[in-house]
């Protein structure tokens, strides 16, 4: 039970390190946008592990019966929403790059992109 | 190169393990009953009688925060659409076109059309005492509209989507945003004030500044979606 208590941490941890591995393995700029969304994935489990607690209710105040059990932690909910948002938006511009990469040079492997074109 | 690449990814990844084991303990245990930052969060929603917590934290505790989150979002879809215009020696995009849509089909989109919009409006009207807020609800409307292109096709998006409208509503989102705040600052003396009248917990009147708040980050996110989606549906790339 005690080490249960930190597996969400090593999950967090492991997510990271997959989307970075991801990230130096990818052949393709589509598929390394996707492995940094999977890292970025890593944080949303840290901070919402951080807020949880157990036989905890929703933070909504009025919907249940929160005067006798605990709310979990609003505010690594609230950064966890807003850091989704954005890192949509974020992700939807390294696309617009990729997509301006792909134009230009043909290609959307990494490794072929070393010749520089004015 | 490629082995030197990996060699400086393992080194890294191992030193950012080593540090996880060592730092891991250091953290609260999960399911812990000690939240001090919760406490102090739920007494301010209840204070500004803010039903939904998160949405206390985003507008009111931390709504400074979320204008810079918000400004993030509102640069990354300006520069996802600069991006993606045709370029000169381009000429204009070939529109997507659709196939055989199934008359089922047609039908579901159309259904799917109405309802995904009445909730994803929902959703921002009502952030401020349920789950949602102008974020979700925002995303829901905006990519929702799509529907029209799955279940018709393209003309039909294009009919219902005035882009030069949506323009100036993300920017007013943005604006709007600003200027509740700035009306905080001359009402209240601060910036972002939460200077409305409160209204009682779980009310739809309730919350203050929350509530409006969200309905211009909805009007924001929203437009921004479409306009977004918008760019990204007429690259017509063919890759070898």
């Amino acid at each position: 039970m005690r080490s249960m208590a930190y597996f969400p941490y090593f999950v967090a941890g492991w997510l990271m390190v997959m989307g970075a591995v991801g990230i130096v393995w990818s052949r393709n700029l589509v598929r390394a946008i996707v492995c940094l969304s999977v890292t970025q994935s890593g944080t949303y489990v840290l901070l919402l592990a951080i807020g949880y607690q157990r036989h905890a209710v929703a933070p909504i105040l009025g919907a249940q019966d929160e005067n006798t059990r605990p709310l979990v932690d609003p505010v690594v909910q609230a950064m966890t929403l807003t850091d989704i948002v954005v890192s949509a938006g974020v992700t939807a511009l390294l696309l617009a790059i990729a997509v301006q990469v792909a134009r230009r040079h043909r290609t959307t492997d990494p490794d072929q992109l070393s010749t520089l074109t004015g | 190169m490629k082995r030197l690449r990996w060699l400086v990814c393992w080194f890294g990844i191992c030193t950012f393990g080593i540090l996880l084991i060592f730092a891991i303990p250091g953290l609260p245990p999960v399911g812990d009953v000690s939240h001090p930052y919760r406490d102090l969060a739920v007494r301010a929603a209840v204070e500004h009688a803010t039903a939904n917590t998160v949405a206390s934290v985003n507008f009111d505790t931390r709504a400074f925060d979320t204008l810079g989150e918000e400004a993030i979002f509102f640069t990354a879809v300006l520069g996802a659409i600069a991006l993606l215009r045709p370029a000169r020696h381009e000429k204009d995009r070939r529109l997507p076109h659709s196939g055989r849509v199934l008359a089922s089909t047609r039908l579901a989109g159309y259904v799917f059309l109405g309802i995904t919009t009445v909730v994803g409006w929902d959703v921002v009207a009502h952030g401020h005492l349920t789950p949602g807020g102008g974020f979700q609800g925002g995303i829901v409307a905006g990519s929702g509209l799509h529907l029209a292109y799955v279940a018709g096709n393209y003309s039909v998006l294009q009919r219902i989507r005035p882009l030069r409208l949506l323009e100036i509503g993300e920017a007013a989102g943005v604006v709007g945003f600003i200027g509740i705040g700035l009306a905080g600052l001359v009402c209240a003396g601060s910036f972002l004030t939460n200077f409305v009248p409160m209204g009682i917990l779980g009310g739809f009147l309730s919350g203050g500044t929350v509530a409006l708040l969200n309905a211009v980050v909805g009007l924001e996110v929203g437009c921004g979606v479409v306009m977004l989606l918008s760019r990204f549906l007429e690259q017509d790339l063919v890759m070898t």
